[in-house]
C-alpha cells in the first residue's frame, strides 16, 4: 500500500522551507520536503547580492546567507524528511504525488500538500523581439546561474532587455566581472525594479538606462553582433525615425516571471490564465481543499522576506487543515 | 547647494533632499528612518558599497562559493577588489561567515563565505 504522509511540500526554496518550519511549529508531526536540486535554498543560491532579510532578520544578508538560516533549522528537525534530487512530475486530485529521483520513482499520498514551486523566467519567445536566432541571448536568471554558480561569463559586451530587478542586478554583476554592459532597455516609462537597484546597479557603474525604448531587432548569424533600438510613444508604438544600433555579443532578457503551477493544473485546480496563479479563497489557498500554494508560485513577490512571511502562514494553514480533518485513530 | 538622492539602505528607496556645501552634508530631508541621513552623509563624503561575488572552488560540493565583504568598502575600490578576488580558489571546506581573505586590499574588511560548503 502507498505510504500516506501528513504534509508534502514541493520545493525547498525560501517558500518551502518557511512553510515546513511553520507547519512543524503549528504541530504537524510528519513533513516530506521534495527538492529537485541537490541543495536546499532554491533561487537564493544564485542570488549572491545583498538585500535579503532586512524585514525578517533585521540584517542585510545575501541570498545564500538568508537560505542558510533556514537550511540549518530544517536539517535539525528530524520530523522534516528532506528528499533532494526529487522532481515531482505528477499530481492527482486525491493528493498523490509522483516523483522522479536518481534511479527511482516514488509515489506518496499526502493528507495535505503545499506547492512552493516558484517561478520560471519569461523568455525571448514570449515578447515581440524579432531578428535572427543567434547564440548569445539568455534569460537574465540563467545568466545569473552561469556566472554565480558555474563560473562562466556569457559574453563580453551585453545589452539587457527589461529593467526588472533581475536585469538590474545582472547589469552590476556583469560590470563587476569585466563585461561591458552597454545599455538596459525598458519599454515602459519607469524601471520595473526597485529604485535602489537603479542607483546601485546602474548609476554606480555608469550603465545607461533607456526608458521608453525597445529592442526592435537582434542581429547576428552564429552569435549576436548588434541590436536595433527604437524609441516608443505612450502607447508603446515605435516613434518615426531610424533609432540606433548597439554592438554587443550578448543579450540578457529580463522580462518577468511565470509562476509554475502545472502540477496543480494537472489535478484540476483552477488557475488564472493571465497570471498562471491558483485561484482560491485567499492568500495561499487553491480550489482543492488541503492543497496550498505559497511563495512565488502563489504570486510574484519583490522581496524574499515577504515570501517567508506568507509561506509561514501557508504552513499554519496546512496545519489547521490537518487538525480539522484528523482521521479516526484505530 | 540642493541635491536629490535615492537612499539604497533598504528596498523602500526613500528620495532624500540634501543640502550640501559641495563636499559636506548640511541637512537631509525625506527619509522614513534614521538610516537615510547617515547614508546621505556617507554617500556625499565617501561612498561605500558591500562587495558580493563568487569565487572558484576545487574539491568542494559546488563549483563556486558566494562571498561578500564583511563591511562596505569604498565604491571606487570595487573593481580593484574584484581583480584581487578573481585570483582566489577555495580548496578547503567552509562554513558561512568563515574568512576567505582577511583585510582585503588593506581596506579593513574581510572577504567572508556566505554559505557552508563541504567536500565533494
Amino acid at each position: 500500500m502507498m505510504k500516506e504522509r501528513e504534509l508534502v511540500i514541493v520545493g525547498g526554496g525560501p517558500a518551502g522551507m518557511a512553510a515546513a518550519l511553520a507547519a512543524r511549529a503549528a504541530g504537524v508531526e510528519d513533513v516530506l520536503l521534495l527538492e529537485r536540486d541537490q541543495h536546499l535554498g532554491g533561487i537564493l543560491n544564485q542570488c549572491i547580492h545583498t538585500g535579503f532579510g532586512l524585514q525578517h532578520f533585521k540584517a542585510e544578508l545575501t541570498g545564500p546567507e538568508y537560505a542558510e538560516r533556514f537550511v540549518g533549522r530544517v536539517r535539525q528537525d528530524k520530523r522534516i524528511e528532506v528528499s533532494l534530487r526529487s522532481f515531482a512530475v505528477r499530481f492527482t486530485k486525491d493528493k498523490v504525488i509522483s516523483c522522479l529521483m536518481p534511479g527511482a520513482f516514488r509515489e506518496v499520498k499526502a493528507r495535505s500538500v503545499i506547492f512552493a514551486t516558484g517561478c520560471r523566467e519569461r523568455t525571448r519567445e514570449m515578447i515581440p523581439l524579432p531578428g535572427s536566432r543567434p547564440a548569445g541571448v539568455y534569460p537574465a536568471g540563467l545568466a545569473q546561474k552561469m556566472i554565480n554558480m558555474e563560473g562562466w561569463l556569457p559574453g563580453r559586451e551585453a545589452v539587457i532587455v527589461g529593467s526588472g530587478d533581475i536585469g538590474l542586478i545582472m547589469a552590476r554583476r556583469m560590470a563587476l566581472e569585466g563585461v561591458k554592459v552597454k545599455a538596459v532597455i525598458e519599454i515602459q516609462k519607469t524601471s520595473r525594479g526597485l529604485v535602489r537597484n537603479v542607483v546601485q546597479c546602474l548609476e554606480d557603474f555608469g550603465i545607461p538606462l533607456y526608458l521608453q525604448h525597445r529592442v526592435a531587432r537582434i542581429h547576428g548569424r552564429d552569435r549576436v553582433n548588434k541590436v536595433d533600438v527604437v524609441k516608443v510613444d505612450e502607447e508603446l508604438k515605435d516613434l518615426p525615425g531610424p533609432g540606433f544600433e548597439i554592438a554587443c555579443d550578448t543579450v540578457l532578457v529580463s522580462v518577468g516571471l511565470i509562476p509554475e503551477n502545472e502540477l496543480l493544473e494537472m489535478a484540476g485546480a483552477e488557475i488564472d490564465r493571465k497570471t498562471n496563479t491558483p485561484v482560491g479563497a485567499g492568500v495561499n489557498f487553491t480550489s482543492i481543499p488541503g492543497v496550498f500554494a505559497c511563495g512565488n508560485a502563489c504570486k510574484v513577490y519583490d522581496l524574499a522576506d515577504w515570501v517567508t512571511r506568507d509561506s509561514e502562514l501557508a504552513g499554519r494553514q496546512a496545519a489547521q487543515y490537518l487538525a480539522k480533518t484528523e482521521p479516526p485513530r484505530l | 547647494m540642493k541635491r536629490f538622492m535615492t537612499c539604497i539602505e533598504c528596498p523602500q528607496g526613500c528620495r532624500l533632499e540634501i543640502e550640501t556645501d559641495g563636499a559636506r552634508m548640511i541637512s537631509a530631508a525625506g527619509e522614513k528612518c534614521e538610516r537615510g541621513p547617515a547614508y546621505a552623509k556617507q554617500e556625499i563624503e565617501a561612498p561605500m558599497r558591500t562587495l558580493t561575488t563568487s569565487v572558484l572552488t576545487r574539491g568542494l560540493e559546488l563549483k563556486m562559493l558566494a562571498v561578500r565583504s564583511s563591511k562596505p568598502i569604498p565604491k571606487g575600490k570595487l573593481l580593484e577588489a574584484m581583480d584581487a578576488v578573481k585570483r582566489i580558489t577555495v580548496t578547503v571546506p567552509v562554513r558561512a561567515g568563515d574568512i576567505v581573505v582577511s583585510d582585503l586590499l588593506g581596506l579593513g574588511a574581510d572577504l567572508v563565505a556566505c554559505r557552508t560548503l563541504t567536500r565533494l
